[in-house]
């Protein structure tokens, strides 16, 4: 319940943030909201020397529109996210995902930015943004950086940001007018994922015009199947076929096993939830 | 490593103190502060006996550090009663029968203040869905969900009357 | 005034207090001077401890002891076991920190005393301990087979074995001639998974021992029988410890226990002559703290043709994890009465083999070896319907004990005084819907629904009120059962209520209230309800096994009726009239055929001035009175669940819950209520999310609440609850205990449910919790393996069904059944 002790720091630049964290090194550590990080380090399993909190950089706040994109700041919490009228409009699915995020004390504190740059596997915003084509403002040393969303998340809890550098909003390229469904499979409401199915859908006359899809918990990615939207495409609004077109979604994947399910048991849920989710966001 | 300055307003009363930046902000109210009407029932942030209201906000304080609370408004259980009178929703928990061992009592109170500030009328599954950060062993959640719809029943006022009084 | 406080829905005087945040709580208690414990706990599951170097953490700062179980091994004793089952029965010894030995990863081997919590938490983190790991031994089967111990220096695994057996006792005849005899005999194999009571109040410790008495305030649910257990394992002078239990959050019977924490706690502060507390981590807690169920029941039931029951025969397989705590061992024996149930069985065995495993020591949880045993007959009784092809209900309807036949002595040797089971199902079947949820179930499947409805139907009763003391004599028990009760009239006409039924979130103070209010006449207000502290309550049995009201309540009764006997005589002498002559109601006396009244408040003040009393009548109307009751009390219900699976993915949702219980009389509705939407939601999650997993290590991969699944408003519906009332007549308010009813009964009624909606898709048996994936994975495997390859119908679906021949010859033929070795 304690952590180890550390140096605090709350810049008010994002220029003072990254000082600070090149001075730090090896033993700095961002803190954004603190959902994920703060209850690791009280149960000790880092101990980070030095943590730069970024609370007090009100320009890592908040989100506009720029031309076709959205522009989120990494420190805007889920709650702003999932009720902001902007993101409802146009990014329907971060919306979506941002309400299911653990829970609403959580919610208000959890940060947006935080959440894609812990890339938890299970974590609900990865595959929406990934599924979203996303891009990613990161600020370093250097200067700033656009990273792809196909290029951002690396590994488990990997993300393309550097050591010395910090993600400072995130651009969603604006989905005016199309449907969209996270469907979050869980045995307690509060639990991560099990799976979760990202789903965002346009619809042209009775049948799919584009489909783009993110799986959450299925590898140590986030991963957006492209041969499943590409069959997507076309596809009329029915169940049976939009579930033979869905049917692969889990094909070579490496979900984990554990006690809330096998792999098998979650490539299966995979198509299920995939099939649902599409046929959610196409409104059928 | 130096102890952080910090100045915060915690139930309408605000403290100047140094704190270790490790210490976590239900740490700081229980043990330095004495507001042990905030309590700690998990490492993991799950439980939310520890919630309180941070800038109106409802917020699990094992999940923050007291630094990052500086030149914030903390608003916790103890801080409700306004005058002796208690707060609609400490009242509603008391006629609903919404509690038994009372551990997770001052948190879901918090929690459900919260929820009626975003939600004046809300349907029993949002009720629950609300909810869903704060566990009760004891009560089956039935009683508590009966008591947050009777406090916004009894008035839009149920959600915000104190947070007022306490801003 | 009326007799009108007991039945009325009287809100909690205690609420106050917890609504407002002025609790006190262990953890809130700080003490001038105060000192914190951090443990250090055996991350392996079974090791030899070789070497500990406290160097580094002792220079730590802010340290001002580090203690190993070398260092403590002269004072510490073992922690005590107050049930020993058999003569014979085996146990380690039990020392609060682990001298070379460690049998469950969790375990104490060393504490560090510093001045703050964060210091003593950083030092921790610097004691060096090296472990030598042995081969751990975690499923029930392997631990029978002797291979693997759990402690080699006692040679086996197996604690002890119990055995009832109805031709043995006289109250029934043989088993297995009478399986040999049926028509069909059922045999199936069922896992009680292991639980965690998860209590919301992580426990907590604090100990002053600068006085001449040692005080200890401690999370715990027996004040009295852990101050009794301390004097006896640590010889101190019982009088010299006082134990107050201030509010504590919760408990289920995982607070039923002399712990290894609250020892170490009193050992470190009396070496240090300072305060010194310990309050646990909730990973701690569910890591360390005692765990409950975890039995595998291997059970056969056998039957005419037109399902009258011919006899049960129970072989458990009981996990006690690494050690025996307060009452482990007579868990499963508590069962041993209850298998049989509502039913009349001719004939009865069972036996529970006590095994040791690598785990947290199990004990009492919420109905201790009822629930197990009530799940074990209830999915049971389901299963022997779907054989005979016969609807559950009806099947249970003619084994059942009729009304008219109570009272009634069971196969097990129990009384049964009351019961109405047919009116609490009629009431129950008719709240639910009976017939037109199993219509909607016919059309789903006909229509071979995606989302497939199940009837789960759980009819149950159970022994509470622990306990007759010569029955728990008979057994062994190490204490009695009853309870104790002091009522003082002070001179302002008020009451102090003192109590030995210690609460942790019942409403005592309540209902206690109401009952003596009712009694004595005073205002419900005027009374005030002591507990918890052995000083003030300085004698008593304490809170667990649905006890309180039943036995505490009874002995209120009893002390209440002698302060009145007391105050008659006094009223008498006030108003100059015969004893005799003097009728006492509603608070007041008076003298038949007259005018005279004096009210019992008047008495107490003439007592206290004591100018003119009675000759020879001490000025005390001050009463006690020690209650130990006759029999149990058998509560009872019938519990309806309707439970919709989605085939496609495995989900499982309640979509309503129905529960009429016979409690008796009620003394306060509204807690009655609370007490069952509790008990429901926690047998509920047995059946659907809650499950202590290891690893094959013996690591607690549940470890924290992100894994140990205790589920949230979000995830249960809301329930409708009814009563019928049928008196108890073993004690005078004509109550029965409620606190464990819920949680016995719902467990089967949702399992149940679970079944009936996939029993036709070929599935028998789903382990709890039923997750999505093993409910899945059951439906898949029967398509593949079972209906689908024989062409469907009920018959085919139980191929582990034995013949009376297998039966009788004792041939094992459990089959495909996931038995599922407890984990």
């Amino acid at each position: 319940m304690i952590p180890t002790k550390f140096a605090y720091e709350a810049p008010t630049s994002v220029e003072d943030a990254l000082r600070l964290l090149g001075e730090a090194g090896d033993e700095g550590k961002i803190l954004a909201g603190g959902m994920s990080l703060i209850p690791v380090l009280k149960l000790r399993l880092a101990g980070p020397e030095v943590l730069i909190d970024l609370g007090k950089i009100e320009d890592l706040r908040g989100i506009r529109e720029d031309g076709d994109a959205l522009v989120i700041g990494a420190m805007t919490p889920h709650h702003v996210v999932a009720h902001d009228p902007l993101v409802e409009q146009h990014a329907g699915l971060i919306a979506a995902a941002s309400k299911t995020v653990a829970d609403p004390q959580v919610r208000h504190r959890g940060t947006f930015g935080g959440g894609l740059v812990h890339a938890d596997p299970a974590g609900d915003l990865p595959a929406p943004a990934l599924a979203m084509g996303a891009e990613f403002v990161v600020a370093g040393p250097g200067g700033t950086r656009t990273v792809p969303a196909s290029e951002f998340f690396v590994d488990l809890f990997t993300t393309a940001v550097g050591e010395d550098e910090i993600l400072t909003h995130v651009r969603i390229p604006k989905h005016t007018g199309w449907g969209s469904s996270y469907k979050k499979f869980t045995r307690v409401a509060q639990q991560w994922s099990i799976v979760a199915v990202a789903a965002t859908v346009r619809v042209e006359n009775g049948t799919i015009a584009e489909a783009q899809i993110g799986l959450t918990n299925m590898g140590s990615t986030p991963i957006r199947p492209a041969a499943v939207e590409q069959a997507l495409v076309g596809v009329s609004l029915d169940e049976a076929a939009v579930a033979a077109a869905t049917a692969s979604v889990a094909e070579g994947t490496t979900p984990p096993s554990d006690t809330n399910g096998d792999a098998d048991y979650r490539r299966h849920l995979a198509g299920v939830l995939t099939k649902r989710a599409v046929l959610t966001a196409a409104g059928a | 490593m130096a102890n952080t300055p910090i100045s915060v307003t915690v139930d309408q009363v605000t403290y100047e103190d140094d704190v270790e930046p490790r210490t976590l902000l239900v740490q700081y109210l229980r043990e330095q502060l004495g507001k042990t009407g905030t309590l700690i029932g998990c490492d993991t942030t799950n439980c939310g006996a520890c919630t309180v209201h941070l800038d109106g906000q409802s917020v699990k304080s094992c999940t923050m550090f007291a630094v990052q609370a500086d030149g914030h408004d903390v608003t916790t259980i103890e801080g409700l009663a306004q005058d002796g009178d208690l707060h609609p929703m400490q009242q509603a928990f008391h006629e609903k029968h919404a509690l038994q061992c009372g551990f997770c009592t001052p948190g879901m109170i918090m929690q459900s203040i919260a929820l009626l500030q975003e939600n004046p009328n809300p349907t029993e599954q949002e009720v629950r869905e609300g909810l869903e950060g704060n566990l009760c062993r004891c009560t089956g959640y039935q009683n508590i969900v009966a008591a947050v719809q009777a406090a916004a029943g009894a008035g839009s006022a149920a959600g915000t009357q104190s947070e007022e009084g306490a801003a | 005034m009326t007799v009108t406080e007991i039945g009325s829905a009287r809100l909690r005087k205690e609420d106050q207090r917890l609504i407002t945040g002025r609790t006190r709580y262990t953890d809130n208690m700080t003490l001038p001077g105060m000192l914190h414990i951090a443990c250090v706990r055996s991350p392996f599951a079974h090791a030899t401890i070789t070497a500990i170097d406290v160097s580094e953490a002792k220079a730590s700062p802010g340290v001002v002891s580090v203690l190993t179980g070398r260092d403590l091994a002269d004072e510490q004793g073992s922690l005590p076991c107050a049930w020993p089952i058999t003569e014979d029965q085996k146990a380690p010894p039990h020392p609060a920190v682990a001298v070379d030995h460690v049998a469950f990863a969790g375990e104490i081997v060393a504490v560090v005393v510093a001045r703050t919590a964060a210091q003593a938490r950083d030092a921790v983190e610097l004691v060096d301990v090296d472990y030598d790991e042995l081969p751990v031994v975690l499923g029930l089967e392997h631990a029978l087979t002797d291979e693997v111990l759990a402690h080699p220096s006692l040679g086996t695994n197996k604690s002890a074995t119990w055995v009832f057996d109805s031709a043995e006792a006289g109250t029934g005849t043989d088993v297995d001639q009478a399986l040999a005899g049926s028509d069909v005999v059922v045999e199936r194999t069922y896992t009680q998974q292991r639980l965690i009571p998860a209590f919301m109040e992580p426990r907590s410790t604090l100990v002053d021992p600068t006085g001449d008495q040692i005080v200890m305030w401690s999370a715990t649910q027996v004040p009295h029988i852990l101050r009794l257990m301390l004097a006896m394992t640590l010889g101190i002078p019982e009088g010299k410890v006082r134990v107050i239990a201030p509010d504590v959050g919760g408990g289920f019977g995982g607070k039923l226990q002399v712990t290894p924490e609250e020892v170490v706690t009193l050992l470190a502060a009396r070496r240090i002559g300072k305060p010194v507390k310990l309050t646990e981590t909730r990973s701690e807690s569910l890591m360390a703290a005692h765990h409950g169920r975890a039995q595998l029941q291997r059970l056969k039931i056998g039957a005419t043709k037109d399902g009258i029951v011919t006899g049960l025969s129970v072989d458990l397989l009981a996990d006690m994890g690494a050690y025996l705590g307060l009452v482990t061992p007579g868990v499963p024996v508590l069962g041993a009465f209850m298998f049989n149930s509502i039913y009349k069985f001719p004939a009865y065995r069972f036996s529970t083999t006590n095994l040791f495993t690598n785990k947290t020591w199990t004990d009492a949880y919420r109905g201790a070896g009822r629930p197990e045993a009530t799940f074990g007959i209830e999915r049971l009784m389901d299963d022997l319907a779907a054989e005979l092809g016969m609807d559950p209900l009806e099947l249970r309807e003619k084994n059942w004990i009729k009304h008219e036949e109570f009272p009634f002595t069971t196969v097990a040797g129990l009384e049964y005084d009351t019961g109405n089971y047919e009116a609490a199902t009629a009431k129950a079947l008719e709240l639910f819907g009976y017939d037109e949820l199993r219509a909607e179930q016919k059309q789903r499947r006909d229509a071979g629904d995606r989302v497939q409805l199940g009837i789960g139907i759980s009819t149950f009763t159970e022994m509470c009120g622990l306990a007759p003391s010569r029955v728990l004599g008979s057994l062994n028990y190490g204490a009695g059962g009853w309870e104790h009760a002091t009522v003082r009239m002070l001179p302002t006409g008020s009451v102090e209520v003192v109590t030995g039924a210690s609460a942790h979130g019942q409403g005592h103070e309540t209902a206690f209230s109401q009952i003596v209010a009712d009694r004595l006449g005073i205002p419900f207000d005027n009374i005030e309800v002591l507990h918890g502290d052995t000083a003030s309550s300085h004698k008593g049995l304490d809170t667990y096994g649905s006890r309180s009201l039943v036995v505490g309540g009874m002995a209120i009764v009893a002390a209440a009726d002698k302060v009145i006997e007391k105050a008659k005589a006094v009223a008498a002498h006030m108003m100059e009239a015969n004893p005799d002559d003097v009728e006492f109601a509603a608070g007041n006396f008076t003298v038949k055929g007259t005018d005279a009244s004096v009210n019992i408040a008047e008495t107490a003040l003439a007592v206290f001035a004591a100018h003119d009393l009675p000759d020879g009548m001490e000025p005390s109307l001050d009463s006690d009175a020690t209650f130990d009751p006759e029999n149990f009390n058998y509560p009872h219900g019938t519990h309806l669940a309707a439970m919709e699976v989605d085939t496609e993915t495995g989900e499982v949702t309640l979509r309503k819950y129905v529960c009429v219980d016979d409690i008796g009389n009620v003394v306060n509705p509204l807690i009655v209520e609370g007490q069952i939407h509790g008990g429901l939601v926690q047998g509920i999650a047995q059946a659907l999310f809650e499950e202590a997993v290891h690893d094959d290590a013996g690591t607690l991969v549940s470890g924290s609440f992100v894994d140990y699944l205790v589920p949230s408003a979000a995830d249960l519906p809301s329930f409708i609850t009814d009563r019928t009332e049928t008196p108890a007549t073993t004690n005078a308010l004509g109550v029965k205990g409620v606190g464990e009813a819920g949680t016995i009964a719902s467990t089967p009624a949702i399992v149940n449910g679970v079944i009936d909606a996939v029993r036709h898709l070929g599935v028998e048996d789903i382990l709890m919790p039923c997750s999505p994936h093993r409910v899945w994975t059951a439906i898949n495997n029967a398509g593949k393996g079972g209906l689908a390859a024989k062409g469907g119908g009920a018959e085919a679906a139980v191929p582990e069904t034995t013949s009376p021949e297998q039966a009788a010859s004792g041939s094992n033929s459990s089959g495909s059944l996931p038995t599922g070795d407890v984990q």
